[in-house]
């Protein structure tokens, strides 16, 4: 009974408490840059598509909302012939940024998703690359893979001996 | 039996065997990569090490390679010791410490050994800090990709593709932290079993060059098991799509038939599919070049209106599925049907059930020919008509090797070993074929002549079995007879490819000589296509005589036949413009289609379930992958008849005396798993079903329901525990890769735990009386040649020649000639030579071993018309022919 | 008499406004304790939210399930919120400002809440849905329950006047409120005036975590908005009421008309009735039942006798 009064009394301070709400429209929250909005792709900083199309984001996408096809440029460079997201199903859990091995896909601050049609919710690539390199602007993922591209040799990326000479009869 | 304790648990294992295989055979996660159940073991990875004790006091143990070790009744060893435990994971880290960082653009990323046996031994972070061995590729051919910094010199793709194929363009290059497995330079890769590397490597430097270009991860493919279409050995694959392309076709185990391998024309070439020739629409012919699409209500019209017309015949196809053709034969009538071969090939498939009849036991299975002891390769070569079964011969040439390790008590699993014991021994092997043949190298004694003559020489062998020769009798006739007659296992493998009906008969005359002379022995023919050995069980009108009825105005339906492919052009023109209404149905265009009044689109073997018959006489069922794209394709047996289900067709045509026991070819639709589940032909972590269709629709379809397979279109459902034909990809908690394979098997490299697929149906005799007497064929007079068919591995298949990989792997049209005939002829090495109704010109190649008097054109290749015997034909130089750059080292 | 019959429209009129600003003030209320600001977008300070929520409801399809009982499923709403009007005849306002002044007016109110019960149990029932029927059950046996001692102790304050006249009631409290004198009246009262308009804490007919919404599980639209205004009706009619009898009615201070005295303290316990709702918990059902049948009858009857004791003795 005295716990009920107590109650009572606590919840009635509370008129004189200051309230939390922001006034989102007017008010714009702050939202860190790890916040999980929409999501993007960026390119590495030499400016090419940091997707390698490995399928990896699409496999951790819980709801299955990510789509892409494998491709390849004539110098060996894999790369995403379509990539699709369908945000009318994504649940801005992150996962696919956690997936990717590159720093290809991110997500963003920007949450203001809505559309009145759900087709405009789907987005393909060329809605989702943007021209810079999001939160990680110097991790360039071909040159740490040891697949050849053109403008990067064999044992040419980092940490990387020159190639065998096979024919070479030292010991 | 023997029994062995593994971390106290005891086993059953066989005798014998070595304990990496006694292990996995009771499914046991222990990490291995050089071992394979076909190549043995050498111990040259290190990473199978278990800890074996003493005796039951024992505590400390010493470690040992598993597959170098053979179970001892009682043997004490542990796979979960931690010194082995924490050797295993060393092991792990000296491969990975040059592995490039290439999981995400690698083709083997998600279903590779080496991934599963570095998650398996724990291994996560590089400690090692210093660089990077790198190497430069090669250009392998169209079929691979190679990835040399990925290797992790286990050895398996030299063992395989010397050791085991009979290679000789790979190897095992340079010295110590060098070594590098490839060719001396760029090159194609010469072997057409080049394709297994793919899957013999635990990584990704054999990777597959057309699967690649459009890749699709394992875990996204939606794949079904399957039947090669590329020849009559049927061996068993997953074929696999994504977006509505088959992607990719992998091996599917069968005991008796392809075991682990298959051939570069089944596992590059299925992928037809995708073909840009598919028909997609119905179409009516409104003016010459003009065809009208109409829906499928009204192409269903115009059927049965040819059908009702009263005058119609039917020409079945043996690359269409046995319910496709019933359903054809059915709706025009037995007598108004063709199989749809050629009168002569058709005479020797009649020629070969007559002989499968009389000698049922002797039909061995593709691996039986392997256990041979001695092998006689007769009349055509397995290498271009069944080239699986080429391969199983090679393995047969080695038996004498495992015969002289158990005298000098070497395991035969003991690979160098027991290589090492043996060295250069060879089981004999005989070959009478028109040309050399990939087999040559391991031959004991090789004939090569026309195939009226090699007709010849069989009825001599079968002459010398019935009175044996003389122990000191010289000569490959002698030979042959003599080690035929010495054998266990004799083993004689003959097919139609030589276009000679006397051939098999001389063939037959050998089996039953043998029989006769109190052997067992062991034959296979083998034909061109899939299902000659199904189609050919219609009787009904010759292909002769369904030309000529449609020459005098009949109405006619041709289900996915060429027809240009079996009969002389002109013939077949004559044929299609006497007709009265044409109707063929088929995938593809093809000359035949374009020259119709109506086409239907049907689907091919990845869109629908059809059973086909094997050269065993073995029924397979190859089920649906995926929905065809196009509203108005569907199976062939849909446009003929009123059948609701593929089952009802089936069990219609199980029916007839001639399919009894057909029904047993596979679980019905109705089947369902131990918890009552579909087959799921989706992986578990099948990706993008919100995002795969809603560029189209945001709305996602329905999941179709399959009534006609147990399989479900989608990730649910149970995959394990079902009956072994419905086992659509291999995957099992841990292992990612094809090397899960074995937990499907009740032991390593025996049956699958749920029963071998297919059945093997009887054999009747032919109601024809084929002649098959050497045909009367007189030597040509000066200036002319006897023409000769002559299948190539790539280019002479009708659908695998539809795909680009093929197409650049085949080679050029090319007559070979014997140099004489070509010196009358005003002929030399790669000129071009053509004759009168040639479609193209042909590259001269001279050989001594082309009988005079005889040439051989390649058949199918660049022209896509048939090749038939001929007497007599004048060869003309095309003096305008630049022979094409000779791109394939060919040994 | 005549203008007594000119109060209907007021009365009536101020009832159902005052029940449409309860739904915006509650939800303004209950965000302020909860630290937030609630509706205010429409209007000054939200003060229109109710004109968007009327506007929702009534462009809400109508739906009646055809499982349900027609006739019955549409009339249980307008009993509830004709009850529950009726209950304010007999509240006197000011000094002469009331709609009837019935000598048996405090019998009158009793009654008059009692027939809410019946629409809240027949839209149960009519609902034919098992929530919804439970949600009925529950109520029938909740008004049962504490009917009984929400008239008894009442009869204290009758005992004190000698009169059922609301009006005399009043006038009898010019000295004295009778909370002070009849303060376990005054608690019982309460207590049960909460569970009779099922206000949480005690909202068991339509407890959400185990009935969906109880009794009117299957109501949407204006149906849906009618029960609603029900039950603003009996918080603004309990309230009113309980002012009447226990705290002076529109008794107060001359620098203030007695209407405003009368609003001004009804709109005290309307807001203490939010903060109840705000603050505690709801107790389980049978410690709800236990908590009428075992203690606070007994409390009742030993109030009247008390009550009547002492006044005996006082007269005596």
């Amino acid at each position: 009974m005295l716990s009920q009064l107590r109650t009572i009394w606590t919840i009635l301070k509370h008129t004189f408490s200051r309230n939390e709400t922001v006034q989102y429209p007017e008010e714009m929250p702050y939202l860190a840059p790890r916040y999980r909005g929409r999501i993007i792709l960026t390119r590495d900083p030499d400016g090419e598509e940091r997707c390698v199309a490995c399928n990896l984001c699409a496999v951790a996408c819980p709801v299955d909302c990510i789509a892409l096809q494998k491709t390849e440029t004539d110098g060996g460079r894999w790369y995403p012939e379509f990539f699709r997201i369908n945000f009318s199903r994504c649940i801005m859990c992150g996962m696919c940024e956690e997936a990717c091995p590159t720093y290809a896909i991110q997500l963003t601050p920007d949450f203001e998703l809505c559309e009145y049609d759900r087709p405009n919710m789907v987005y393909e690539k060329e809605h989702l690359l943007i021209d810079g390199p999001g939160k990680y602007p110097d991790y360039s993922f071909w040159h740490v893979a040891g697949k050849a591209i053109t403008g990067k040799d064999k044992g040419t990326a980092e940490n990387e001996k020159p190639p065998v000479q096979v024919r070479s009869l030292l010991p | 039996m023997t029994t062995i304790n593994i971390d106290g648990s005891d086993y059953e294992v066989a005798a014998g065997e070595n304990l990496l295989k006694a292990a996995l055979s009771h499914h046991q996660d222990l990490p291995y990569f050089c071992w394979h159940p076909s190549l043995g073991s050498v111990g040259a990875c290190r990473q199978c090490a278990v800890v074996q004790y003493q005796n039951p006091e024992d505590t400390r143990g010493r470690l040992v390679m598993a597959c170098m070790t053979p179970v001892v009744d009682g043997m004490r060893v542990s796979v979960k010791a931690p010194n082995a435990v924490g050797f295993r994971a060393g092991v792990i880290e000296w491969l990975m410490e040059n592995h490039p960082h290439d999981c995400p653009v690698c083709e083997e990323g998600g279903e590779c050994h080496l991934q599963d046996m570095t998650v398996m031994t724990g291994h996560t972070s590089r400690r090692y800090r210093g660089q990077k061995r790198t190497f430069e590729n090669q250009y392998l051919g169209p079929f691979l990709n190679h990835e040399m910094n990925r290797c992790i010199t286990c050895y398996r793709c030299v063992r395989y593709y010397r050791d085991y194929a009979g290679g000789t363009d790979l190897q095992a290059l340079g010295s110590r932290d060098r070594m590098y497995f490839g060719r001396f330079e760029d090159g194609v890769l010469d072997n057409i079993f080049a394709g297994n590397l793919v899957e013999v490597c635990p990584t990704g430097v054999f990777t597959d060059k057309p699967f690649s270009r459009t890749y699709t991860r394992k875990w996204d493919l939606q794949s079904a098991p399957s039947v090669c279409q590329g020849c009559s050995a049927g061996c068993n694959i997953f074929a696999s799509e994504r977006y509505g392309k088959l992607k990719r076709v992998h091996n599917r185990y069968h005991k008796d038939i392809n075991g682990y391998f298959l051939c570069d024309r089944g596992r590059f070439g299925s992928s037809f599919v995708n073909s840009d020739l598919r028909l997609r629409q119905a179409g009516v012919r409104i003016e010459a070049d003009l065809f009208q699409q109409v829906s499928i209500e009204a192409a269903t019209q115009h059927l049965r209106d040819l059908a009702d017309s009263g005058d119609v015949v039917g020409i079945g196809s043996p690359r269409a599925s046995l319910e496709d053709n019933f359903a054809l034969m059915s709706l025009v009538g037995e007598a108004n049907f063709s199989c749809g071969m050629n009168d002569v090939e058709a005479a020797m498939m009649d020629q070969i059930f007559d002989l499968y009849a009389k000698t049922p036991d002797a039909v061995a299975t593709i691996t039986a020919l392997e256990r041979a002891d001695v092998t006689l390769v007769f009349g055509d070569d397995p290498m271009n008509a069944a080239p699986r079964v080429a391969l199983a011969i090679r393995q047969a040439a080695r038996n004498v090797h495992f015969d002289m390790a158990v005298q000098a008590g070497v395991p035969t699993w003991q690979d160098a070993g027991v290589r090492g014991h043996a060295q250069h021994a060879l089981s004999p092997l005989y070959i009478a074929t028109p040309l050399p043949t990939g087999l040559d190298d391991v031959a004991r004694q090789t004939s090569h002549a026309a195939p009226a003559d090699l007709a010849v020489l069989g009825l001599q062998i079968a002459d010398q079995i019935a009175s044996p020769p003389s122990d000191d009798a010289e000569g490959f006739v002698a030979n042959i007879a003599r080690d035929l007659l010495a054998a266990q296992h004799p083993t004689c493998v003959c097919g139609t490819a030589s276009a000679e009906p006397a051939v098999m008969q001389a063939f037959a005359a050998i089996i039953t000589a043998l029989i006769k002379a109190g052997r067992k022995p062991q034959m296979l023919c083998t034909s061109a296509e899939v299902n000659s050995f199904g189609v050919r069980r219609f009787a009904g009108l010759s292909l002769q005589g369904a030309l000529d009825r449609m020459q005098q105005g009949s109405n006619a339906m041709v289900l996915q036949n060429d027809l240009y492919r079996r009969e002389i052009p002109a013939m077949v023109s004559a044929a299609l413009a006497g007709a009265g209404r044409v109707l063929v149905l088929d995938s593809f265009e093809t000359a035949t289609a374009n020259a119709a009044d109506i086409v239907l689109p049907v689907t091919t073997y990845a869109e629908h379930t059809g059973t086909v018959v094997n050269c065993e006489g073995r029924a397979q069922r190859a089920y649906q992958v995926f929905e065809a794209e196009g509203q108005d394709i569907q199976p062939a047996w849909r446009w003929l008849s009123d059948f609701e289900h593929i089952d009802d067709v089936l069990h219609a045509c199980a029916a007839l005396p001639a399919f009894e026991g057909l029904e047993a070819v596979s679980p019905e639709a109705g089947y369902r798993t131990a918890t009552n589940s579909r087959v799921p032909r989706a992986t578990h972590r099948f990706s993008g079903r919100t995002a795969a269709t809603a560029h189209v629709s945001v709305h996602e379809p329905k999941t179709s329901v399959d009534t006609d397979t147990p399989f479900s279109f989608s990730m649910e459902g149970e995959n394990t525990g079902q009956a072994g034909a419905l086992i659509p990809y291999v995957w099992s908690p841990g292992w990612n890769s094809n090397q899960s394979l074995f937990k499907f098997q009740q032991e390593v490299g025996g049956s699958l735990t749920g029963g071998e697929p297919g059945v093997r149906l009887g054999f009747a005799p032919s109601k024809s009386s084929a002649d098959g007497s050497a045909s009367s064929r007189t030597k040509p007079a000066t200036g002319e040649v006897n023409l000769i068919p002559h299948p190539q591995t790539f280019g002479s298949d009708e659908l695998s020649s539809l795909v680009g990989a093929i197409v650049e792997r085949c080679a050029p049209p090319t007559l070979w000639l014997n140099p004489d005939d070509a010196r009358a002829l005003g002929l030399s090495s790669r000129d071009g030579a053509t004759w009168p109704d040639a479609k193209t010109t042909y590259l001269v190649q001279l050989s001594d071993q082309v009988t005079p008097g005889n040439a051989l054109a390649s058949v199918g290749v660049g022209t896509g018309q048939s090749v038939l015997p001929r007497d007599a034909v004048t060869l003309i130089k095309d003096s305008a022919f630049t022979p094409p750059p000779d791109l394939i080292a060919r040994g | 008499m005549q203008s007594e019959f000119i109060m209907i429209l007021p009365v009536l009129l101020g009832a159902m406004l005052g029940a449409a600003a309860l739904v915006w003030w509650e939800r303004r209320l209950l965000a302020f304790w909860q630290d937030r600001l609630g509706p205010n977008r429409l209007g000054p300070f939200g003060s229109l939210q109710i004109i968007a929520d009327v506007v929702k409801l009534l462009t809400k399809d109508d739906w009646v399930p055809p499982f349900a009982d027609r006739v019955v499923f549409t009339l249980a709403p307008l009993a509830i919120v004709a009850g529950m009007l009726m209950g304010f005849a007999v509240v006197p306002y000011g000094p002469g400002l009331h709609i009837i002044d019935l000598n048996v007016g405090l019998l009158f109110f009793l009654a008059m809440t009692s027939l809410a019960v019946y629409g809240v149990l027949l839209s149960g029932l009519a609902s034919n849905n098992k929530y919804a029927l439970l949600g009925g059950l529950r109520s029938a046996a909740q008004m049962v329950t504490y009917e009984v001692f929400m008239g008894l102790s009442l009869m204290g304050i009758v005992i004190q006047t000698g009169s059922f006249n609301l009006n005399d009631i009043v006038q009898a409290q010019e000295d004295m409120w009778f909370v002070v004198p009849q303060i376990v009246g005054f608690v019982i009262f309460l207590i049960a005036g909460i569970a009779e308009t099922h206000r949480l804490p005690f909202d068991l007919p339509e407890a959400e975590h185990e009935l969906t919404a109880g009794f009117h599980t299957e109501y949407s639209g204006m149906k849906f908005g009618l029960i609603m205004v029900g039950e603003y009706l009996a918080v603004i009619l309990t309230s009113a009421i309980i002012v009447t009898l226990f705290f002076g009615g529109w008794l107060g201070p001359d620098f203030l008309p007695p209407i405003v005295w009368f609003s001004l303290k009804t709109a005290f316990f309307i807001c203490f009735f939010i903060l109840l709702r705000a603050a505690l918990p709801r107790p389980r059902y049978d410690q709800l039942m236990s908590l009428g049948w075992k203690i606070l009858l007994p409390l009742t009857l030993l109030n009247i006798l008390i009550t009547g004791a002492v006044l005996l003795a006082m007269e005596g």
